[in-house]
């Protein structure tokens, strides 16, 4: 499957950034007051994340900001010292370090139920970041352009280790060939049982979409046993 | 923040921020000093205490930002960290602070080790559909 691999085919569908998302007015995730026999005790909103995976470019924060109702918002997480150079010269372990911003976006399905999406950071010594994102994460997408296959294939490796239930979506940028999605799911050498989806990443309905089919995949594995393939 | 100079051994690059000591603001603290690490999206919420006016004592600015944000409306830390502007760990420290103090609590402050109930799951598919 060489499209797979990162030719030089077709060309750069990069556009600039995209700006503009019709996000609908922000509303907070407040708390509910529920009066219970004269004291007033708050019910606080439960919140969840989809994390947004996906080699540089293919197209994360433009998902995140496609159906968050705020605009994309970037949190810097410290690198901290773990695998770094202490400085022992002066004998004082140093607070130096570096930060790495990663993209999170926010909807509010109800007053009490908020949905995080935070799009992970592209490349691979920011794996220790993932670690934390996946924690407790509801789903995840693996987002996949076929002109960069293999950009995807870390991140498919990922979620299959921790069993996090994740979903592809093929992106699809103008200029880019179509395939048939059994040849993408060939060449991602996918389970039978994750999805795959077609998607435009600039698209709030088909943001929607791919969202859905996560937690509907997380459903199905919550509810039951490992599936096995058909027979 | 401080600006280095090129180091030829710089094990991070332009994805990478620049480098800086924010820890200045939590007095050398890091996150690690604590327990276990708040979950990105676990809710800041006040205290009743927190909405007294006379806050001032030992708080700093950036406490006191807090307090404020999260009397408006309950927020993530990853949201204090963006509207801030200061790193995820940095807020860590100080909600911690403000935890101690007695002026906020966290919900759920550490991830859940399973998938949310089955419920929750259609609520989340219901409420995607409906946006
Ligand atoms: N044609 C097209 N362009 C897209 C699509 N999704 C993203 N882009 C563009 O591709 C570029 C990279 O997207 P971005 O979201 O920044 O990628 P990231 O590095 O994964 O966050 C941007 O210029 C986007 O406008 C898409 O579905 N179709
Ligand atoms: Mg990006």
């Amino acid at each position: 499957m060489a499209f797979g691999r990162s030719s030089s085919s077709g060309r750069a569908g990069h556009t600039g950034p995209s700006g503009g998302s019709d996000a609908p007015a922000p509303r907070r995730p407040g708390a509910a007051a529920i009066p219970t026999g004269g004291e007033v005790r708050r019910i606080h909103p439960v919140t969840l994340k989809i994390l947004v995976a996906g080699g540089f470019g293919v197209g994360k924060t433009t998902m995140v900001g496609a159906v968050s109702e705020i605009r994309p918002l970037r949190t810097e997480e410290m690198l901290t010292e773990a695998g770094r150079p202490v400085d022992d010269v002066h004998g004082v372990e140093r607070k130096t370090t570096t930060t790495v911003a990663m993209d999170f976006g926010r909807i509010t399905l109800r007053g009490d139920l908020v949905l995080y999406l935070f799009g992970t950071p592209g490349q691979d010594r920011f794996w220790f970041l993932w670690d934390e994102l996946a924690q407790g994460a509801l789903g995840a997408v693996v987002l996949a352009d076929t002109r960069r296959l293999a950009d995807s294939f870390a991140a498919v490796d990922y979620f299959e280790r921790r069993r996090i239930p994740f979903t592809v979506a093929v992106n699809h940028f103008d200029g880019a060939d179509r395939y048939p999605a059994e040849t993408v799911r060939d060449a991602l050498d996918l389970d039978p049982g994750v999805p795959l989806v077609m998607c435009d990443a600039r698209d709030r309905e088909s943001v929607k979409e791919v969202l859905v089919t996560v937690v509907e995949h997380a459903m199905t594995l919550a509810a039951g046993p490992r599936e096995h393939a058909p027979t | 923040m401080k600006e280095t100079g090129q180091d030829p051994h710089a094990w991070y690059d332009g994805e990478a921020g620049p480098v800086v000591r924010p820890y200045a603001m939590t007095r050398g603290r890091t996150e690690t000093d604590g327990q276990h690490r708040m979950d990105l999206i676990a809710l800041v919420v006040p205290e009743p205490a927190a909405e007294d006016s006379g806050l001032d004592r030992s708080l700093s600015p950036e406490h006191l930002d807090i307090v404020e944000r999260c009397v408006e409306a309950p927020q993530s830390i990853a949201e204090l960290a963006s509207g801030l502007d200061l790193p995820v760990g940095v807020i860590r420290v100080l909600v911690g602070d403000l935890v101690e103090d007695e002026l906020v609590h966290v919900s759920r402050p550490v991830p859940p080790a399973e998938l949310p109930d089955v419920n929750i799951l259609r609520e989340v598919i219901n409420g995607l559909r409906a946006l």
